[in-house]
């Protein structure tokens, strides 16, 4: 199977919105390399905003520049951008209502073996706290690019969540990006499972293998956390046993979020599956593992559920 | 607004931004009257005496970094006829638009929504680099604190903005010498200041930060240097001028009584 690193389909958007659009700039903390962006460097000279190692800076210059008439995407390695701007984040940008696309390059642990220092497993739990900021975690390279045109031309904020760690095309080229709208990739009435992310393929995995034994796991893939596709949760919560949520960041990202939302409506037994504590020194493959992120940990978790409403 | 006008007629508006302050802050039971008053003549002279701001075709920038002197902006911004003059009253009551830190969603005049320190002079730098990326003439004003230099942010920014040649940017540092709680000199003393700004690759000077000739003359000529942002150490009094609030810590954030409030707008009028 192909897989692919997202950071290509963004930087390959990236210029071709540039290319249409004199506004697009990019603000980056030397982070050109990291997150792809060397061919819009070339192109786009003038428009490569580089501060240095300043990523608190970062994201004031970018309200400055939205201030300024443009739509800054800010792109750098997620553990720094949210964790040391969150300050700015929550006041240059989304108190102040800016068109700024903040892109969370090599999120989660998707460095692997650099270690929790360069993780950012709670990048998502952080931001959906913050009003205005959309939430959007693209699967594959499709729906980075859907995402990453669609952000361009959004009048607000928002956090793009794009990964390194290689994925398969999940979605096919034309499908479009629709904020608030759950993609469902599998039907079915006996549970459900809920993804985003790098770890949708495991959820996929989980589902033909419940398939095998009789067990039909709805898969709804939530790329837009903020917003949530409620009306998805609901009918999933009305027609299954229980929801499994999926997710390469610690749990209180989509588990919380769905489980917030389905507590109060309608709530029903829920297992939740993401990283837990700093991770081991490992590959980004031991430590899903180490998480118990695996596709058979998803299809035991959704026997569970459906065994206990037996 | 343009530089037209005098220093005598910034300072009979200064003037009366003061005493629309103190009304504001005494009616609302809470404000920084302190920081208020060491800034209001800085503020008094960018938006009447320097700036080109609030006109359609208007270029230039100010951004009040120091987002905690709200009630100084608001009453300048009613003095230079960008906010209308009946809003002030509500200031920071229920629903009102005059927050107690200034939001740029709240009202068209505010160029940024400050309040936690170390925000505005990023934010300006920004403004800056999308102007000069349009090849714009206009011209982009920081106002902070000086205690709030102390935020790294600041010096991160002093360098993007040096290393870029934003010369038409220009942060006036407003140094009355007190933060919150004690002399910034005793906190984490930022001495010698000119030197690190010059160190940073900025023209500096230092002016009276009370004085509307010296203040119109720094900041209507700038950029000093070609290929330098200017900074203004703006040498101030907090709670300046009455006599019993100036460089006193306490007055930070104290809102003073309805006698105190008597004798203040008596020693402000004078």
């Amino acid at each position: 199977m192909t897989l692919f690193d997202c950071r290509d389909a963004f930087a390959d958007t990236l210029c071709t919105l540039a290319e249409k659009d004199d506004r697009i700039v990019a603000v980056v903390n030397d982070s050109i390399g990291s997150s792809k962006l060397g061919g819009f460097q070339q192109r786009f000279p003038e428009r490569i905003i580089n501060v240095g190692i300043a990523e608190q800076a970062m994201v004031g210059v970018a309200a400055g520049l939205a201030a300024g008439g443009r739509i800054p995407f800010v792109s750098a390695a997620s553990c720094f951008l949210t964790a040391r701007a969150m300050e700015q984040i929550k006041v240059d940008i989304a108190y102040s209502r800016h068109h700024v696309v903040l892109c969370g390059q090599s999120p989660g642990i998707s460095y692997g073996e650099l270690g929790p220092t360069h993780h950012s497993p709670e990048d998502l739990a952080w931001l959906r706290t913050i009003p205005g900021l959309e939430v959007i975690v693209p699967t594959d390279p499709a729906e980075t690019a859907a995402a990453v045109t669609w952000a361009a031309d959004h009048d607000g904020p928002v956090f793009l969540r794009i990964s390194r760690t290689g994925v398969p095309a999940v979605f096919d080229a034309e499908t479009p990006f629709h904020p608030g709208r759950a993609h469902m990739l599998r039907e079915g009435g006996d549970v459900t499972i809920v993804a985003l992310g790098t770890v949708v393929p495991r959820a996929l995995a989980a589902a033909d293998s419940l398939s095998a034994r009789g067990i039909a796991a709805r898969v709804l893939v939530m790329s837009s956390l903020v917003p949530l596709d409620t009306e998805a949760l609901l009918a999933a919560a009305r027609d299954t046993a229980g929801i499994v949520t999926v997710e390469e960041a610690y749990t209180c990202g989509l588990g919380g979020a769905v489980a917030e939302f389905l507590a109060q409506r309608c709530p029903v037994p829920m297992r939740m599956l993401g990283l837990r504590g700093f991770a081991p020194t490992g590959s980004v493959e031991y430590i899903l593992e180490d998480s118990g992120v695996t596709a058979d940990q998803v299809a035991s978790a959704c026997t569970e559920l459906v065994e206990r409403a037996a | 607004m343009s530089g037209h006008v005098s220093p005598a007629e910034l300072a009979d508006a200064a003037t009366r931004v003061r005493l629309q302050d103190l009304t504001m802050v005494t009616d609302a039971g809470m404000g920084h009257i302190g920081g208020e008053f060491s800034v209001t003549d800085i503020l008094v002279t960018l938006y009447l005496g320097v700036c080109d701001v609030g006109a359609e075709t208007a270029q230039d920038r100010v951004v009040l970094s120091k987002g905690h002197a709200a009630a100084a902006l608001y009453a300048t911004l009613a003095e230079a006829g960008l906010l209308a003059r009946d809003e002030l009253s509500t200031f920071v009551q229920a629903g009102s638009a005059l927050n107690g830190h200034p939001a740029r969603t709240k009202l068209d005049a505010v160029e940024a929504s400050t309040g936690p320190l170390g925000h505005g002079l990023p934010i300006g730098v920004g403004m800056a680099i999308a102007a000069a990326l349009d090849g714009s003439e206009g011209r982009t004003y920081v106002v902070t604190g000086d205690g709030e230099m102390q935020e790294g942010s600041n010096w991160e920014a002093l360098m993007i903005a040096a290393h870029r040649r934003l010369d038409r940017l220009t942060l006036i540092i407003d140094r009355n010498g007190l933060q919150q709680g004690a002399a910034v000199a005793a906190t984490s003393d930022l001495e010698p200041l000119a030197d690190k700004l010059r160190a940073f690759g900025w023209a500096v000077r230092e002016v009276d930060g009370h004085d509307h000739a010296a203040l119109q003359a720094a900041l209507s000529s700038v950029p000093w240097e070609a290929g330098r942002p200017s900074a203004v150490i703006a040498r101030t009094h907090k709670g300046h001028p009455v006599s019993f609030m100036s460089d006193v810590a306490a007055w930070h954030h104290r809102v003073p009584s309805s006698e105190e409030a008597s004798r203040a707008r008596v020693e402000i009028a004078s």
